[in-house]
């Protein structure tokens, strides 16, 4: 619980560990490097850490010295040791081992009595730390979900493209027809009017030509009556009148 | 396994002289050692999910271990008695 504490509160001390151990506490677990040097994936913390008894002494010493002294045998040796190094006096007791002992017991009651709270909060704040990690890992692969779910879509609609595009050449084909039409149309107006143009130049000229020839006949045809013809056929006509008119007498 | 890459707990003891030949002590290595130890400690006591006081309780142990040492010819002249 204590070393829950150091871990949070001395980051500087875990970037001085070996990269397998401090990329272990990042909590990781995808790969962070791709060539053959790569640590990943990292493994997960263990749960509990070496077990230690009374706080200061690894199991495993108990476990080397009990074949063959039993249970009680690192205790024995413990309690030798200690009246050895005070009856030679190699551990001299003097004012700091009063003060040892009175700190020691502050430790271990404050440990005891608050410890389970520490942990607590020390577990929370990892929890949420990981929480949030896990949550925006978790947020990026939505966010990839849906990326790729809309590329489906655009993909489907890719293919309506072809759709679009046979619409799209159907009515520009019919704007080129209708705009071919029309000018075909034009064309036959445009020739049309010039052959009219023509038609009725040649009608005008003839209906000129035979005007001016009735007018040029009748002309020479009223110069040639000489005055001589002219009495003659007014004569004539007199003649002819009288005769008829005989004849019309006759009939009333 | 080989002798050579055994960690010293697992080497027995008539082993040790042997295993202690095949160690280099050069800069390099000895930082090595150190490196490796610490390390091992350190993944064993410190980065678990729930430790306990037993991480750090061991090194400041050993470190009242070393400074009474260190000072010894200090404290032997507080001795209570002169002859033992």
């Amino acid at each position: 619980m204590l070393s829950r504490l150091v871990l949070r509160a001395a980051p500087a001390a875990l970037r001085a560990l070996p990269p397998p151990v401090a990329v272990g506490v990042l909590h990781t677990t995808r790969p962070l490097h791709t060539t053959q040097q790569s640590l990943a994936p990292v493994p997960p913390l263990p749960e509990k850490g070496g077990e230690v008894r009374h706080g200061l002494i690894p199991e495993e010493f108990f476990q080397f010295l009990y074949p063959k002294t039993g249970v009680t045998g690192p205790y024995m040796l413990g309690t030798g040791l200690l009246l050895y190094l005070l009856s030679k006096e190699i551990y001299v007791v003097n004012h700091e081992t009063a003060a040892a002992a009175c700190i020691l017991t502050v430790i271990v009651y404050a440990i005891k009595k608050f410890g389970p709270q520490v942990a607590a909060f020390a577990d929370k704040l990892n929890e949420e730390k990981m929480a949030s990690a896990l949550a925006m890992k978790n947020d990026t692969i939505q966010t990839l979900q849906t990326a790729i779910e809309e590329e489906k879509k655009e993909q489907w609609r890719a293919e309506g493209h072809s759709y679009l595009f046979d619409a799209k050449r159907n009515n520009i084909a019919m704007l080129l027809e209708a705009n071919y039409r029309e000018r075909l149309l034009t064309v036959y107006s445009e020739v049309k009017k010039r052959l009219d143009y023509q038609v009725a130049l040649q009608n005008l000229k003839r209906q000129k030509e035979q005007d001016h020839m009735i007018q040029w006949v009748e002309k020479n045809v009223v110069q040639s009556i000489t005055p001589q013809q002219q009495k003659e056929s007014i004569a004539k006509c007199i003649l002819d009148l009288k005769a008829l008119s005989k004849s019309a007498h006759a009939t009333v | 396994g080989p002798l050579t890459e055994r960690p010293l707990m697992e080497v027995r003891l008539g082993e040790l002289h042997t295993w202690i030949s095949t160690c280099s002590f050069s800069a390099q290595g000895l930082l090595g050692a150190v490196q490796r130890a610490w390390g091992s400690y350190c993944a064993k006591y410190i980065h678990v999910r729930q430790g306990g006081p037993a991480g750090i309780s061991m090194l400041l142990a050993g470190y009242c271990l070393l400074s009474y040492g260190w000072n010894y010819q200090h404290f032997k002249r507080h001795r209570w008695r002169k002859y033992h």
